[in-house]
């Protein structure tokens, strides 16, 4: 599969007075990707996406969209497509008029023109609605309307800031699919902004993860929960238990720790690895760690007792003392065997991948 | 207890009834003895006549009093519309420091006593060394329509969101196309509204023209110039009512495009919240 590159960002900053909203950042975006920028909020992810877009001027450094570098170019005559937070659909146009709005002046014939106006209004489902009014439609048709406005014009890049941020739960897992799946149909590069891990978990080829003004890690969902590279990457991810160690061998691309109850590891050394001292953490997710129930016995094992414990329906967290960790261990364990069960007090033993083991930069 | 809350709504609507009568009674007044033949208001009238209303197209001092407040009222909701197009849009726009305190500053004349501002207005042009005039006449109205004119203003500019023009420029739109397809059409309610609105308050502004003109009367400055002659009574009520259906009429047009304007964006602002 040929990979050019469709966005290239290059030691871009963005200040306001002496606070850097963006820090020195650089990033490269493939061609027909579906690409994540998550982060909490505040971190500059809208900082980003606005300059691509063309709203705001970086400080310093540069952006370039398909080979062409964007200094100086207005947003309305770089190829990128925005859907807005806030949707800005135009109120005193109806549905057709809003798609059809940059279409007009490309100056298409009329009968071109409707026919892209319907394939998108198709795209998004919204076929049959053109006639009905901007301030007669629902939360997520408008979402509906914003998107087919943006893809109409067929652009390189679209871009969606936190395009599912004001719709409801179940609304929002069904639009994670359909946005997905939309992608993936018309093949544009889609840049998406969010502050919630699993959506981009779900629907990205790549993520990068942002913490104040700079990216963290990028990489695919999978490497990015299973291998995150620092504490406040896998923190920012979900529930990371963190280990302290003592490192003990660091060499090329591997590293040995030795822990108090997990002995000595040798994992994946973190991408840009800065050694201080010889502390260092390990991480293990807490669904992987597994109940060991009854007189079943694993390889790798440790024993502890049960401090805790919270019911979410399909699972329950448990939260379990280790001898000789200063910290509990936490565990999520489906309650397909009854963990929901598991008093208070009792003691319980638990295996472990050590492969689920990850050193972390802190 | 409940005899007393059986009672209470009956005595609301007297009071209700009452209040709209001393309102809005003497209003009606106005028009039944401008048709009245007799010269003097008084009941039971002694016959329908349009005569008076015949007789005003024919006074040439009235007709150059119509001339110079149309004139005076054109200039005046132009102004103070264009001033407070600039004000609204830096107050609904920008943060900036003392945002609040201009904006009450602006508003000031609304509550201030109109004689207090006109006889100040009027040793400020003194001192000038302005020829009191129409032109002086416009700049009071202009001060006083300013208050109207903002509010009506901020309120439309207020449902405006910024992403609308962001969005347009995003979909490939050259800034003019922008103002025009998105920016015009979206506050013209507001200006239109703002324009009626200035123009009615210039129109039947009495103080301001009455210390700020020269020898040019406006309509109410003559319709007080007439008011020392009793014969010349009917003719004055008889522009009186034509002064009042044409306040109300632009006043009802301006409300309802405002209305109209603020049901379009209020609509959106919900979701953008
Ligand atoms: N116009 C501005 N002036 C000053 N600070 C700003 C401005 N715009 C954004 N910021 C700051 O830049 C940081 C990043 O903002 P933003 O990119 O909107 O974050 P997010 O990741 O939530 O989208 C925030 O701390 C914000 O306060
Ligand atoms: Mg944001």
């Amino acid at each position: 599969m040929p990979e050019r590159t469709m966005i290239e960002i290059s030691r871009v900053t963005r200040s306001y007075g002496a606070f850097k909203a963006l820090d020195e950042t650089s990033l490269s975006i493939r061609e027909g990707e579906f690409f994540s920028l998550l982060g909490p909020s505040g971190c500059g992810k809208t900082t980003l996406l606005r300059m691509i877009a063309g709203f705001d001027t970086p400080t310093s450094g540069t952006i370039s969209v398909d080979g062409q570098p964007m200094d100086g170019i207005p947003a309305n005559r770089r190829p990128t497509n925005m859907v807005f937070q806030s949707y800005a659909i135009f109120p005193h146009l109806n549905v057709e008029q809003n798609v059809s709005y940059g279409l007009k002046r490309l100056r298409l014939n009329p009968s071109e023109e409707q026919r892209r106006v319907e394939e998108a209004l198709a795209q998004v489902s919204l076929g049959g609605l053109g006639k009905r009014g901007a301030t007669e439609l629902s939360g997520g048709q408008r979402q509906r309307v914003a998107l087919a406005r943006a893809l109409v014009m067929r652009p390189k890049v679209l871009l969606l800031d936190e395009p599912l941020s004001a719709l409801d739960k179940k609304l929002r897992e069904q639009m994670q699919v359909e946005l997905r799946r939309l992608q993936q149909a018309v093949g544009i590069t889609f840049i998406l902004v969010t502050h919630d891990q699993y959506e981009a978990l779900a629907m990205s080829d790549r993520i990068a993860v942002m913490f104040g003004g700079r990216i963290a890690q990028v990489a695919t969902p999978k490497e990015i929960y299973q291998r995150p590279t620092n504490c406040q990457v896998a923190d920012f991810l979900g529930g990371m238990n963190f280990v302290k160690a003592n490192i003990v061998e660091e060499n090329g691309s591997t590293i040995t720790l030795d822990t108090p109850v997990f002995g000595r590891v040798k994992t994946d050394k973190p991408v840009a690895f800065a050694r201080n001292g010889n502390a260092a953490t390990l991480g293990i997710r807490p669904e992987r760690l597994r109940v060991l129930w009854d007189d079943a016995t694993d390889k790798h094992e440790v024993a502890g007792k049960v401090v805790d414990r919270h019911y979410f329906g399909e699972i329950t967290h448990l939260v379990i003392e280790i001898p000789g960790f200063e910290k509990p261990l936490s565990v999520t364990e489906t309650n397909n065997f009854g963990a929901d069960d598991i008093p208070v007090g009792a003691p319980i033993r638990l295996a472990y991948d050590p492969d689920a083991l990850v050193a972390l930069a802190d | 207890m409940t005899a007393l809350r059986k009672m209470l709504p009956s005595w609301l609507t007297a009071y209700a009834v009452l209040y709209i009568g001393f309102l809005y009674l003497p209003v009606i007044f106005l028009p039944i003895f401008s048709i009245n033949t007799a010269a003097t208001p008084k009941f039971p009238l002694s016959g329908y006549t349009l005569k008076w209303y015949r007789d005003l197209a024919t006074t040439p001092a009235l007709t150059d009093a119509a001339w110079n407040s149309l004139m005076v009222a054109v200039s005046a909701s132009l102004l103070a519309t264009m001033f407070g197009i600039c004000a609204a849009r830096a107050i609904t726009r920008y943060r900036f420091p003392a945002r609040r305190s201009i904006n009450g500053l602006l508003m000031a004349p609304l509550v201030l006593p109109e004689i207090i501002i006109a006889v100040s207005m009027l040793l400020v042009m003194l001192q000038l060394g302005l020829n009191l005039s129409l032109i002086t006449v416009v700049f009071g109205h202009v001060l006083i329509c300013i208050p109207y004119s903002l509010s009506v203003l901020t309120s439309g500019f207020e449902g405006f969101d910024r992403s609308l023009e962001e969005a347009s420029a995003d979909l490939g739109e050259s800034p003019f196309g922008t103002f025009r397809r998105v920016t015009l059409p979206m506050v013209a309610p507001a200006i239109i509204s703002s324009l009626l609105v200035s123009f009615t308050i210039s129109l039947d502004e009495f103080i301001m023209a009455f210390f700020l003109t020269g020898t040019d009367a406006t309509l109410p400055v003559y319709i007080w110039g007439q008011l020392r002659f009793a014969a010349k009574l009917p003719g004055v009520l008889a522009l009186g009512t034509l002064l009042l259906i044409a306040s109300v009429i632009l006043l009802t047009i301006a409300e309802i495009v405002r209305r109209r304007a603020s049901r379009r964006t209020q609509n959106m602002g919900g979701l953008i919240a």
